[in-house]
């Protein structure tokens, strides 16, 4: 029986569960009109039962559904000639995918021999009793649990309690999911940065200045050495973002202080929105366009001034994300400016300040410590930008600081080096969680000094 | 000591000049910032449209197909799989031009007709076998460098060697056009195709689906999950340093690169649970773990907005705090709370990094039917079309990034308007 | 009609107003006026917030503005210094002048005008600048320095006048906002003297203040008329008896009586000024 199937069919026993409970608890004060005798009210011994029904029954099936793979591949694999126990762990992965794939029906890439096809219809086999035992044993629990719940019925069975406590249970699994993600991240990003700092030791990765990327595939694959040194990454991010900065803080700052201060209200209901649209627009839209219209822009102007300017150049993808991180410069300034205390404006004002006299010398300098936090969440977003990049910026490690030319990032490597089939064990793919890693430790950091002094502001303002 | 009053005056009266010019200068520079922003958006909305607009229409060709009982069904049977399909069309062409002669002119004048044309002879006979026999009048889509023609992206005069068409095609297209056998209609095939490596019969349907199936999982699974989140952390969880750290925690995720929940996906999602790649399963879920940040601080925000006096009035009647929180403050923030849905949905909607790091980058010809059918996403269609080199794709390129903006704009508005219609005045 | 001032009661009042009619009664005239108000409307949006106020301001005397919560004082107080300007609802209408010019020509530029009349706020608002700074503020954006030595002479002069120097003159350095509640207000008055103006608008300034730091706030008052005109907002009655020579009083807009601080308090001509002195409305 298929999965969703199951949980149907547990379903429709719950709902039958309610419906049960609840009639069974007015049945035992003598019907509607007693329902005060009750502790709870009747619906809350309905979802008692029903809970009893559902929960352990879809608790078992989500375990089965986990564990199930393992031990239909481990029995399989058991089940195998002598001759093929003693393959490498990733032959053997690799037919078990085979296998896999075979019993679902699709193509493999190697010849179907005999062995094979046993294995695959003894997994679909195996499979098949798997979800049968699933599909009774779930109902029986769900049968078994729900009685012993019918039964536990009581006027004085504290049943809303019960049934709150649960809820609660609920919520808190819900908000560990967030906890959770945050694990996992580090620790599955981690731990393959682990087993790539075991192929290529750290100090090369921090402080080596040749990226080159290469695993053998073969082993006497010419050019089969690969280095990983990531400082040109580390610059070319660098780079990128430091052209984004330059565009969107002086211009994020300055929109945000013009519509403060000096744009009338009705402006300010027009521009708003028209930059919430340019914060909305998706980032490989940016990328396209950047690739597409900025580029051969940016490499015509630079070539009429003279310049050699690559068709990939640094200018062109950071000048875009300059103008992608405009509208979030310009949102945590305002919040910042906005925070300051107009007793301070009118002050400066009532001493006969011109507006920019009162912003420059006034606002601005008692609301940079929000706008420093703002610029700093940019900057994290910048670094972890990855479309745009990918689509505008160049493949190849360049270490440079001319803006002209193509450099490459660490985000546009994670994606180059995981798009495409790659082994999953080699040096190459395992590179990728390393960069991956360290985008997450400086994002980490960055966002976490930044949030908390906006947070801070905000809370002034509120 | 202090200067006499005349003094004073005279010096402010002097300083005055440079500072209104200083004043002037910089709301100048404001309103050119605000401007910056603004006509960005003017120019790239242009571009998009004048680059987009004419991947709505498409060229296609009228022929009168003869379905062949010889070629078709030469056993007595209807042959779906082998028949010459091609071949029909390229004789229904032969007798538009039947001056066309030689087998290099001929090669040519078949390359005008897109490949699609023998897949619709094809569905057309498999519909309706009683066809055979007779002659159809067909309109077929030209290829797609006829296509560029037709709109005038490819320039005439330069050498015959540099174009994609040669003279003679161009010749024959516009003698074909004279006789009335040319017309320019609406592109439906992009929007009921998926993918394919012709750009005249590419279509975003099947990312379409696959952003639909996924935006569905993230839904159904970031919604409850944030609600019920946010409803825990700021009614029920003791303010302690855990839950601090929790939010914390939140705050962070919401502004974590979203390449990295892709690698979180491609480790946890795709090598320890081994999901399928490219499903919309798994890319839901991976936008799900991305949302639900946004989710549940929009949704704690609405949950604040709810005037204690309303909770305080429910306990007051002997409510549990369970019941205050389900049955008072839960309906009244749900309208913050849906808009922070559907904005975070959009922000879902939108996301292709992630994808690409769990597969969906693969070229899917096929509209995906299920969850755990291989599939890619609007946003990965639009970056793999960006790579391709050829003028039709760009085009084309730019019609999906319509589509996709217009579905975002469709989302914002509901959210805009749904919170204007639920604003309450408390 | 006994007064709790402890002035002289007296117990015969010639004949009274007692309707609003929007017709001043009293002396609205000053001996030595230099900021004349004819005729002056506030309109924020719709409301009409101030009425047909006309008024003069005595070149170096203290006039307090009394009468009950929104009847107009701190607005009308705001047009002298065209600090209404800032708001964008707001309306003046009328002819306000500051030494026979109107300050509300197209020409006036408003930063001008506000180096001429200062103004010291309800709270007390120094700027997270150190002491130095705050007082040297003004000088510094008018140009009132040559250079160093100057600035240094008007900040403390400046500290001095407002009876803050020796507080704090060993440390100058320090944030402004580190003084307690009286220092910055006295603080505030410094960075408004600093500029050298020739009218001081004082909006309250005393409500947010203890009283010990109150009275010496009154006592500085009293000196520094002696070089400015004060015009002050307040809400307390024995505080406009004590520190002003004329008092005007408004009433949901209007300028209702105006006239010299002894009669207002044991003569006053007009009914409603009269429940308010005796606390009967506001």
């Amino acid at each position: 029986m298929q999965s969703t199937t199951l949980i149907l069919l547990l379903g429709l026993m719950a709902i039958t569960a309610f419906y049960l409970g609840r009639g069974r608890s007015l049945s035992l004060v003598g019907g509607h009109g007693h329902g005060l005798a009750l502790h709870s009210l009747p619906g809350y011994y309905g979802y008692y039962v029903a809970i009893w029904v559902a929960l352990p029954a879809l608790g078992l099936l989500l375990l089965w559904v986990l564990i199930e793979p393992r031990i239909v591949v481990a029995l399989i694999v058991n089940g195998l000639p002598e001759s093929y126990q003693s393959l490498s762990a990733g032959e053997l992965n690799l037919l078990v995918n085979n296998i896999q794939n075979l019993a679902a029906g699709d193509v493999i890439s190697v010849d179907v021999d005999e062995v094979l096809q046993n294995a695959a219809s003894q997994f679909t086999s195996y499979l098949e009793k798997s979800r049968q035992i699933l599909a009774v044993l779930a109902v029986g629990l769900a049968g078994l649990a729900g009685s012993f719940a019918w039964r536990r019925i009581h006027p004085d069975l504290r049943a809303r309690n019960r049934v709150e406590r649960v809820i609660r249970w609920f919520l808190i699994a819900a908000s560990s999911i967030a906890i959770f993600t945050t694990v996992g991240i580090v620790l599955s990003v981690l731990f393959e940065a682990i087993r790539f700092f075991q192929k290529v030791p750290v100090t090369e990765f921090l402080f080596g200045l040749n990226w080159s990327p290469q695993t053998a595939i073969r082993t006497d694959q010419v050019g089969s050495s690969g280095s990983f040194g990531a400082v040109p990454l580390f610059t070319g991010t660098m780079l990128i973002t430091a052209i984004a900065m330059v565009v969107a803080v002086p211009v994020g700052l300055m929109t945000a202080i013009y519509l403060a201060e000096y744009s009338s209200a009705r402006i300010r209901g027009i521009a708003k929105p028209l930059l919430e649209i340019l914060a909305g627009i998706p980032t490989v839209v940016y990328g396209f366009f950047a690739a597409l219209t900025v580029a051969p822009w940016v490499r015509r102007a630079g070539e009429a001034a003279g310049f050699e300017v690559a068709s990939e150049s640094a200018l062109a993808a950071g000048l875009v994300m300059g103008i992608m991180i405009i509208p979030l410069v310009s949102s945590l300034s305002d919040d910042a400016i906005n925070a300051v205390p107009s007793a301070m404006r009118d002050g400066a004002l009532g001493l006969g300040s011109t507006r920019s006299e009162t912003m420059t010398k006034v606002i601005l300098p008692a609301a940079l410590p929000g706008i420093v936090g703002g610029i700093l969440l940019a900057v994290s977003r910048a670094i972890g930008e990855t479309m745009i990049v990918v689509m505008a910026a160049g493949l190849a490690a360049n270490l440079t600081a001319n803006p002209f030319e193509a450099v490459t990032t660490v985000t546009v490597q994670i994606v180059t080096l995981l798009v495409g089939d790659q082994e999953f064990d080699s040096a190459k793919t395992l590179a990728a969680f390393a960069l991956g890693l360290m985008l997450f430790v400086v994002t980490l950091f960055l966002n976490i000094i930044g949030l908390s002094v906006v947070r801070k502001y905000r809370e002034q303002y509120e | 000591m202090m200067s006499t009053d005349r003094t004073t005056r005279q010096k402010v009266e002097a300083g005055l000049p440079r500072r209104r010019r200083k004043e002037f200068t910089f709301k100048m520079l404001g309103m050119l910032a605000t401007a910056v922003g603004i006509l960005f958006l003017g120019v790239f909305f242009a571009s998009l449209i004048a680059d987009g607009a004419s991947a709505f229409k498409q060229t296609y060709l009228q022929l009168d197909i003869e379905l062949n009982e010889e070629v078709l069904a030469p056993g007595g049977e209807l042959d779906l799989a082998y028949a010459d399909f091609d071949g029909l069309v390229r004789a229904a062409l032969r007798k538009e031009l039947p001056d066309v002669s030689g087998r290099s002119d001929r090669r040519e004048l078949s390359r005008i007709v897109s490949v699609g044309a023998s897949y619709q002879v094809r569905d057309l006979i498999a519909r309706n076998p009683e066809l055979l026999g007779t002659t159809q009048t067909l309109w077929v889509p030209a290829s797609s460098n006829i296509d560029m023609l037709i709109k005038g992206n490819i320039d005439e005069n330069l050498e015959e060697a540099l174009r994609p068409v040669s003279d003679k095609q161009i010749a024959w297209v516009g003698s074909l056009r004279e006789s009335g056998r040319l017309a320019t209609r609406v592109n439906t095939a992009l929007f009921t195709n998926g993918d394919s490596r012709e750009p005249e019969l590419a279509g975003i349907k099947g990312a379409v689906m696959g952003s639909l199936y996924m935006l569905m999982v993230t839904m159904v699974l970031s919604f409850p999950i944030g609600v019920a989140a946010a409803i825990y952390l700021e009614e029920f969880a003791p303010r302690n340093r855990w839950s601090d750290l929790i939010e914390v925690n939140i705050n962070n995720l919401a502004a974590v690169p979203s390449i990295v929940f892709g690698l979180l996906g491609l480790a946890v999602f795709i090598n320890w649970a081994a999901l399928p790649r490219s499903a919309p399963l798994v890319g839901g879920l991976v936008l799900t773990l991305l949302t639900l940040p946004v989710i549940i601080i929009a949704s704690r925000a609405a949950i604040k907005a709810v005037p204690p006096s309303i909770r305080e009035a429910a306990l007051g009647l002997g409510a549990s705090q369970t019941q205050v929180v389900f049955h008072h403050v839960l309906p009244l923030a749900m309208p913050g709370m849906l808009t922070g849905a559907i904005i975070g949905m959009s922000r879902a909607l939108g996301e292709s990094a992630p994808l690409l790091m769990i597969g969906m980058v693969a070229f899917i010809v096929d509209v995906p039917g299920s969850l755990t059918d291989p599939a890619t996403a609007l946003p990965v269609q639009i970056f793999l079309w960006a790579d391709s080199p050829e003028r039709a794709f760009a085009e084309r390129t730019s019609a999906a990034i319509i589509v996709l903006l217009g579905f975002l704009i469709v989302m914002n508005l509901a959210a805009v308007i749904l919170r204007k219609r639920m604003e309450r005045k408390w | 009609m006994v007064m709790s001032t402890g002035m002289s009661t007296v117990t015969e009042i010639p004949e009274r107003r007692t309707e609003l009619t929007g017709e001043t009664v009293g002396n609205i005239h000053s001996d030595n006026p230099f900021m004349v108000a004819e005729d002056v409307n506030v309109y924020y949006g719709d409301n009409h917030a101030i009425q047909h106020v006309s008024i003069e301001i005595g070149k170096k005397e203290v006039i307090a503005l009394i009468g009950p919560s929104g009847c107009g004082k701190s607005t009308f107080l705001r047009c002298l210094n065209r600090m209404n300007d800032t708001i964008e609802t707001a309306r003046v209408t009328g002819n306000i002048t500051l030494d026979g010019k109107d300050i509300y020509r197209k020409e006036q530029d408003p930063v001008a005008l506000r180096a001429r009349v200062g103004m010291v706020f309800q709270k007390p608002n120094p700027f997270p600048k150190s002491i130095y700074d705050n007082v040297a503020y003004g000088p510094r954006i008018h140009g009132l320095a040559a250079d160093r030595a100057e600035l240094d002479n008007i900040v403390h002069s400046s500290l001095e006048r407002a009876g803050l120097i020796n507080e704090v003159k060993d440390r100058l350095d320090e944030p402004g906002t580190s003084l307690s509640g009286g220092q910055q207000q006295r603080l505030c008055i410094a960075r408004t003297i600093a500029v050298n103006p020739e009218v001081i608008l004082m909006d309250e300034p005393c409500s947010a203040l203890d009283p010990i730091a109150t009275a010496r706030i009154e006592d500085l008052m009293d000196e520094l008329c002696e070089d400015y005109a004060i015009v002050i907002v307040t809400h307390s009655m024995q505080q406009a008896a004590r520190v002003s020579k004329r008092v005007a009083y408004f009433h949901l807009g209007l300028l209702v009586e105006v006239d010299e601080t002894d009669k207002i308090f044991t003569t006053p001509q007009h009914k409603l000024t009269e429940d308010y002195i005796t606390g009967r409305i506001g």
